[in-house]
């Protein structure tokens, strides 16, 4: 049965052709939007680092930058790693492929005098490659990828130590860049955003042009929301599932490139607080553990407010270490409201009656 | 249109896995417009029959033909070209995705110009609701609400819409009443007949006998993997078929015995007899 004749069926469907089927921007939309609640909480958390920290120069550009800055180096990976917790996976294996990336652009660019290009092309391969093998494994075997990745990890920084020690006897290498990839990578800009900031603005439109606009965003909720039924419906779940952690593993080594053009050097140190950090931007970001849904702009603000916290301590008159307690807290609160969103999002209905 | 020939015929189809037989010569004929109920017991070999009509499984013996011609799915894919859609019972419905986009998954609608094509929402939406709404839904008016929100027989309806959007001539719908009550249940059986109505063909498998009368033109009831009983709407009543799901053993009998052994046993029915392999 084609389109066309559905249309014509003569049962009285006119009442539904007067009002449209979809519902354009209201206000309490807006305010049950999933979003909203990682809105909030950065709002918040940025209202409380305002009072206290007002007199220490956190609403300076200064202050500004320091927390903007941090948030860019996890914002570009927060996002990827949110899509695979949205399609029911898991990559932690990022904390080994920052410094992987690191290492490969600092050897060949700063070890063996390659142009920075090339340096590029290697190191995006190389991380491609790891993100690769992440997805084989996991959709041939089944193994949870939280093993999977968690075994890549220690493999991949194992593998940069070993390697950085056997090609320059050195696990720290320094790393000119040219003016070029110096402005484009790692350079402060204006009120002293790093160009890391904005790669994250950059990734955070790209890709949520992916998730809400594009046919792949219905794929990802799919695949996390019903494997088997994506893919009786046509989806290819496992090449989806693969190209997901490549774009974990790409993000990553992008990441971590900013880093070391940023610093001009590169250390082979793994970035196990990065892991953490990731996770804990995507919670509190409202994307539900169990995969299936979340949303770009909750990520982002949840980085946001990951970063605030994290920077913002620094120029309050609270002792620093207290910043992971706030985290924690607002961590669990996060997970606890992860039933809530939940529920509030399958009842969400904008087709009231007025 | 009974004298047509069949949409989808089985002719003398065995299944076996290694040394165990669940099917044995099945034969049957499903007709344009007619809905066959698929009766019997757990175990029966219902599944078996679904899957193998679906694809996921190949006949050990037999033919399986389509409008007369033969045919033979090596993947549940080859019997979706073929026109043959499968509906479980939440089957192809995601709860935290909203109707439009749930009814085109994997086809999505797209607008714009590569590689800027986006989803288009709004279309989505509205032949979705449309689509449902056509079925008789008319709860359903918003295609951004998510499909959690939805009751069980709105699922099951907008998963059979969606099935025969994308052109499904024979559907087949795996206990689409089993979990629900007895309203959501009279929902989806409005539902197959409506599919009935458009010409399509529909398999229904159920073991609620009530649920099948309703809607039945003609039933076929499975025991131990074999057809025990072929007949037409009319041709059996009720209590005959319960007892011939039950696999002969008259309800009568059975509840008797079981009155017999709760009078010796405090009340206490009996532990659950060892049901028909």
């Amino acid at each position: 049965m084609t389109d066309k004749s559905a249309n014509t069926n003569n049962r009285p469907a006119a009442s539904s052709a007067a009002a449209p089927a979809s519902t354009g921007f209201s206000i309490g939309g807006l305010f049950r939007h999933p979003a909203v609640g990682a809105f909030m909480g950065m709002v918040l958390v940025f209202i409380f680092f305002s009072i206290f920290g007002y007199d220490r120069n956190f609403l300076t550009a200064f202050g500004t930058s320091s927390w903007v800055n941090a948030a860019s180096t996890i914002g570009i990976i927060a996002i990827p790693i949110g899509f695979l917790m949205i399609a029911g996976e898991l990559d932690i294996s990022i904390g080994a492929v920052v410094p992987a990336a690191k290492m490969a652009m600092a050897i060949s660019v700063g070890y063996y005098g390659l142009p920075f290009v090339a340096g590029l092309l290697i190191t995006f391969a190389i991380a491609g490659a790891i993100g690769w093998v992440n997805g084989t494994i996991v959709t041939r075997t089944n193994v949870p990828s939280l093993i999977v990745t968690l075994a890549t990890l220690f493999s991949v920084s194992g593998l940069t130590l070993f390697l950085s020690l056997l090609l320059t006897d050195t696990t720290s290498q320094a790393m000119p860049s040219p003016p070029w990839a110096k402005w484009l990578f790692g350079d402060y800009h204006f009120w002293g955003l790093q160009s890391s900031v904005f790669w994250w603005l950059f990734i955070t439109g790209a890709l949520y042009y992916v998730l809400h606009h594009s046919p792949w965003g219905n794929w990802i909720f799919a695949l996390g929301g019903d494997k088997e039924s994506a893919r009786n419906a046509g989806i290819p779940v496992n090449r989806l599932k693969i190209g997901l952690f490549v774009l974990a593993s790409t993000a990553a080594a992008l990441s971590g490139v900013c880093e070391a053009v940023l610093s001009n050097s590169a250390t082979t140190t793994t970035n196990f607080a990065l892991i953490f950090n990731t996770i804990i931007a995507v919670v509190i970001g409202g994307v539900l553990l169990t995969g299936g849904f979340g949303t770009v702009a909750g990520i982002f603000f949840g980085t946001a407010t990951l970063a605030i916290v994290q920077q913002g301590i620094g120029y309050t008159p609270f002792d620093r270490n207290l910043s992971s307690l706030i985290i924690g807290v607002m961590l669990l609160i996060a997970v606890l409201m992860n039933d809530t969103i939940r529920k509030m999002a399958t009842s969400m209905s904008t087709s009231k009656k007025k | 249109m009974a004298d047509k020939t069949p949409v989808l015929e089985m002719r003398a189809v065995d299944k076996s896995f290694g040394p165990i037989d669940v099917l044995h010569e099945i034969s049957l004929r499903l007709h344009q417009g007619e809905v066959l109920c698929l009766l019997g017991d757990n175990g029966a070999g219902k599944s078996t029959l679904i899957k193998t009509l679906s694809g996921v499984h190949q006949p050990t013996r037999g033919e399986m033909l389509m409008d007369g011609k033969q045919v033979r799915f090596e993947r549940p894919k080859d019997a979706q070209a073929m026109g043959i859609a499968t509906v479980h019972q939440f089957g192809g419905t995601y709860p935290l995705m909203s109707v439009g986009r749930n009814f085109f998954v994997g086809a999505e609608p797209t607008k714009g110009i590569w590689p800027f094509k986006v989803f288009d929402r709004e279309k989505a939406n509205r032949i979705a609701v449309e689509a449902v709404q056509n079925f008789g839904i008319t709860r359903i008016t918003d295609g951004d609400r998510l499909v959690g929100g939805l009751s069980g027989g709105e699922r099951q309806s907008l998963a059979i819409a969606r099935a025969v959007h994308f052109g499904a001539r024979v559907l087949i719908l795996d206990e689409p009443t089993a979990a629900l009550g007895v309203k959501q249940a009279a929902h989806v059986l409005r539902i197959v007949n409506e599919a009935k109505r458009r010409g399509l063909a529909v398999i229904f498998i159920t073991h609620q006998v009530m649920h099948a009368m309703t809607v039945g033109d003609h039933f076929a009831v499975l025991i131990r993997g074999a057809i025990a009983a072929d007949f037409r709407k009319g041709e059996r009543t009720r209590e005959e078929i319960t007892d011939l799901m039950a696999g002969g053993e008259t309800m009568a009998d059975l509840e008797a015995s079981i009155e017999g052994y709760m009078e010796t046993h405090e009340g206490h029915p009996p532990a659950s007899p060892t049901a028909s392999a």
